[in-house]
């Protein structure tokens, strides 16, 4: 399907209109986005609800200064009022005339087997009623199941006065189940999600009811579950589970508009040892079908993967356009992400992994006398200048004499980023990934996060027992 | 009087068919947005946006389907298409005898005034310089390494809502809000801190009073040190009160109770709490920064008393919920915007009853800790089983005082024990941006872990 959404013509004459204004250099950002999604709560379709967004953002510098406006109307003439808007920031500046050529990137191989548009309603509608049933079919104890469809297609422009003018066309496609368990000692809830940039290929009627499946024993296994202890404790991170962790408590802090406003605490620290030996972080926006995975960023850089951490030395930060200008970089990582063309760019996370090691994933748990078993975690959040971060586990177990023994209640596990970096005495040869929504300031991106199983020799536990 | 927005909402509401229920919600509102840095403006951003949200209910023998569909724009086009796309929405949905719309309950508005003047009147420049002048004073400041951020931002929305129930009416609201993040250092040691106010016009902020919260909240933090793990009892400051309340109002949530999700559940008419707890969601008080002449689905906002004198009196139910429960509205949908159906939920939370000032908190306390910042409320807080285990950091309590700073630290206990253990209530309430006030507020036999 040919974009229309914004020629190089138009968007030629309205970055011109940037120049004449005054700015130093101006970017249009065009978004047309549409939702699908559905629920099921109770064997109920609660809701099927449809969304379509559609507009431009646009950004005009002059020196550090950013002026932006965004409209919902793509007329030329709109966007030529959203332009004069964004350039009040150049009031008083002499504009410019010289001639801004666009360089359109061209066509690009799809990736996407099927368009979630394609598939009627009613298919996506039955899947969501196969895992309700396999959610139920768990257990006698599940007292209440929600399950989610959700899929958005997301098509780009950006044009910048650098000649950029990049399109791409992003699908992905959610699933999500939520059941809840009623026992002798209240209610318990169990949660699992799967999320692709893939069509609607990615979803399996077989998958789903797995997942189903999976949510309600882990409400289930959660009603025998007891109190968390409390203090500090060896935490075993179960392949895929603990990739959050890593995301909030490192990942932030290597994000270069932090850096270089020096409100990070890796700031100024590259090629120090910031890690144990052994650990390799990397950000890597390519990896097919993962939830963070663009081709273009949404400044029109390219895909790309960046070492943050190698060998346990810090090797690179994250960048977008304004951080890398800023510093005499030059390109940006492709970090450049934005929720929508309402929000301005910032330097954001898409696929932040730690690399697989070589041990066993069980010899790892056998050699901890006593610890806790992480087998999913829930959210959490950081402190980038200081690093402390609190992440809650929504899935754990005791470790007694290097057994994985009784199932505990949700807690807080807290502590500092980099400390845990250095803290990280086991790394197993498994790896997985897993999806996330990323929030910083007010914007949310979803962000793929992966790491093998492995342990930290210590961490504070905020259980009651 | 009839707003232009309401008139649209009207038009669109005549294109229902027969058999067919609908309820348009449309929106129209601009913002403006300005950052400082190292005393230039980092960014400013101005903008509009518009919305409609459509729901389409019809008929069946075993009850109404519904059907939902929003879009990001008010053009003619793109409402007809969403009219169509909620309309063949609805065709998938279940049957079901309570999905109805409200209908007037002859509940009288409260008028509450929404809309401060001053987010018009007010120059952008005038804008730029308070975010300038926030970032000036705070690195001013002795011990501040830096500000991440120093903004003020404001806006005004407009929304109507029209139903073939009988519903029409429209709302308007202003809000403002101004921040800064305030890094502290003292040789190799860091803080953060952040100040922050909110209300409904520009005039209603106070520049040296968000300085200097920002600038208190990372410095006082600077040495703080992990904690011995310990039983004891905690002290909240008014903004983490308000953030409990919070998480207490989505367990008071109608919906949530219907779904067995809440651990109040099935127990109306029990102590929930301690006696001298009564807790009330009125938005027609027009100190809460959730206040509202109406609600989601246009009936009137009042005055639900929840839990009083310690005892579960009941929860706050939108249309369908409260069908489902077998009782009434209580006035309190909620929605997100155009792109959200109506939810119940709390707009004005409020823990009544507050005797004493802070300092008599403490006093009463003796030992114990005072805590100022809380995280990881999303993943260590379920409404549903009410485990509660949370980051915090804050002050020692020794003798009634607040002492040495700490950080690093989890305290965790289950809310139904929390609400019970609640020893002392202060009377210094603030109204903050979110559904809940908060104030000082202690609550005895909490786990503390750290060291």
């Amino acid at each position: 399907m040919s974009n229309a959404l914004l020629t190089p013509d138009v968007a030629q004459r309205v970055l011109q209109a940037a120049a004449g204004h005054g700015g130093e250099w101006a970017e249009i950002f065009v978004e047309d986005r549409a939702n699908v999604g559905a629920s099921l709560d109770d064997g109920r379709v609660e809701e099927l609800a449809s969304g379509r967004s559609r507009g431009a953002g646009i950004r005009v510098l002059v020196g550090e200064t950013v002026g932006f406006a965004h409209t919902a109307d793509l007329s030329e003439a709109s966007l030529l009022n959203a332009v004069a808007a964004a350039a009040s920031v150049a009031t008083g500046r002499q504009g410019s005339s010289a001639a801004i050529n666009l360089t359109p990137g061209g066509a690009y191989p799809t990736t996407v087997s099927v368009l979630p548009s394609s598939i009627g309603k009613q298919r996506k509608l039955d899947l969501l009623f196969a895992a309700d049933d396999a959610a139920r079919a768990t257990g006698s104890e599940i007292a209440q199941v929600t399950v989610q469809y959700n899929d958005a297609r997301r098509r780009i422009v950006v044009a910048n006065s650098d000649g950029i003018f990049e399109e791409d066309d992003q699908v992905r496609i959610g699933f999500m189940v939520m059941a809840v368990a009623n026992g002798d000692t209240g209610l318990q809830t169990g949660f699992q999600v799967f999320r692709r940039t893939e069509g609607f290929e990615a979803l399996s009627e077989d998958l789903l009811r797995e997942l189903a499946g999976k949510a309600a024993q882990q409400a289930i296994t959660k009603l025998s579950a007891r109190p968390a202890p409390s203090g500090e404790l060896p935490i075993v991170l179960a392949g895929g589970s603990g990739g959050m962790l890593f995301h909030e408590a490192c990942g932030h802090g290597l994000e270069a508009d932090l850096i270089v406003k020096d409100t990070s605490l890796y700031a100024g620290r590259v090629g120090t040892q910031v890690a144990s030996k052994g650990i390799t972080l990397v950000d890597d926006s390519t990896m097919a079908g993962e939830w963070g995975t663009t081709r273009i960023d949404d400044e029109g850089a390219q895909a790309s993967s960046t070492t943050l951490i190698e060998d346990g030395v810090l090797t690179d930060y994250m960048w977008d356009f304004l951080r890398a200008r800023k510093t005499g970089r030059g390109a940006s990582s492709g970090n450049g992400r934005r929720q929508s063309y309402a929000h301005l760019p910032m330097v954001r996370m898409t696929n932040t992994y730690l690399l697989a090691g070589t041990e066993n994933a069980d010899d790892i748990v056998a050699s901890t006398e006593r610890g806790i078993y992480v087998q999913q975690l829930g959210g959490g959040q950081v402190d980038t200048a200081t690093g402390d971060f609190v992440f809650g586990t929504s899935e754990s177990y005791l470790i007694e004499n290097g057994e994985i023994t009784v199932p505990l209640r949700d807690a807080n596990l807290i502590g500092n980023g980099p400390e845990i970096l250095s803290r990280i005495d086991a790394v197993a040869d498994d790896f997985s990934m897993t999806t996330g929504t990323c929030g910083k300031d007010g914007q949310s991106v979803p962000v793929g996060c992966g790491q093998p199983t492995l342990r930290i020799t210590s961490c504070t536990v905020g259980g009651t027992a | 009087m009839t707003s232009e927005l309401e008139h649209l909402a009207s038009k669109v509401l005549a294109t229902a068919q027969p058999g067919e229920a609908m309820e348009v919600y449309v929106t129209r509102g601009s913002e403006t947005e300005v950052s400082a840095y190292d005393g230039e403006i980092e960014s400013l951003a101005a903008a509009t946006s518009a919305g409609i949200g459509v729901r389409i209910l019809q008929e069946t023998p075993e009850g109404q389907r519904v059907g939902f569909a929003w879009a990001g724009s008010l053009d003619d086009d793109v409402i007809a298409a969403t009219v169509a796309e909620a309309r063949d929405n609805a065709t998938f949905g279940s049957p079901d005898p309570d999905m109805v719309l409200a209908t007037p309950d002859g509940v009288a508005q409260v008028d509450v005034n929404l809309f401060d003047d001053s987010v018009r009147t007010v120059t952008t420049d005038q804008k730029i310089a308070f975010a300038l002048e926030l970032e000036r004073q705070v690195r001013a400041a002795d011990k501040v390494r830096g500000v991440r951020s120093s903004s003020y931002g404001d806006a005004e929305v407009e929304m109507a809502l029209a139903s073939t129930a009988g519903i029409l009416t429209s709302t308007r609201r202003s809000s403002a809000g101004a921040s800064v993040e305030v890094i502290a250092a003292d040789g190799d040691l860091v803080q953060t801190g952040y100040g922050y106010d909110a209300g409904r016009g520009f005039s209603s902020l106070s520049l040296e009073k968000i300085a200097a919260d920002g600038i208190e909240r990372a410095v006082s933090m600077l040495g703080a040190t992990k904690p011995k793990s310990m039983t004891t009892t905690v002290v909240f400051d008014a903004r983490i009160t308000a953030q409990l309340l919070s998480i207490i109002a989505s367990a008071l949530s109608g919906e949530a109770v219907v779904k067995g999700r809440s651990f109040f559940a099935g127990r109306i008419g029990e102590m929930v709490a301690h006696p001298q707890v009564t807790l009330v969601d009125d938005p027609t008080d027009p100190r809460a920064y959730g206040a509202a002449a109406v609600d989601g689905e246009g009936l009137a906002c009042r005055r639900n008393v929840l839990v009083a004198n310690g005892q579960l009196q009941g929860f706050v139910y939108d249309t369908v919920s409260a069908r489902r429960a077998g009782t009434v509205s209580t006035g309190s949908a909620v929605r997100g915007g155009f792109a959200g159906t109506p939810q119940p939920g709390c707009r004005a939370l409020l823990l009544e009853g507050g005797t004493l000032s802070r300092d008599e908190v403490l006093a009463q306390v003796e030992n114990g800790v005072y805590v100022q910042g809380i995280s990881g409320v999303h993943s260590g807080v379920s409404p549903v089983s009410g485990d509660f285990s949370v980051g915090a950091e804050g002050f020692m309590i020794r003798d009634g005082k607040l002492a040495e700073p700490f950080r690093e630290a989890t305290i965790a206990s289950t809310l139904q024990k929390m609400l019970t253990n609640i020893v002392a209530i202060g009377k210094d309430l603030e109204f903050l941006p979110g559904n809940a006030a908060g104030q000082s507020l202690a609550i005895a036999e909490m786990s503390l872990s750290g060291n």
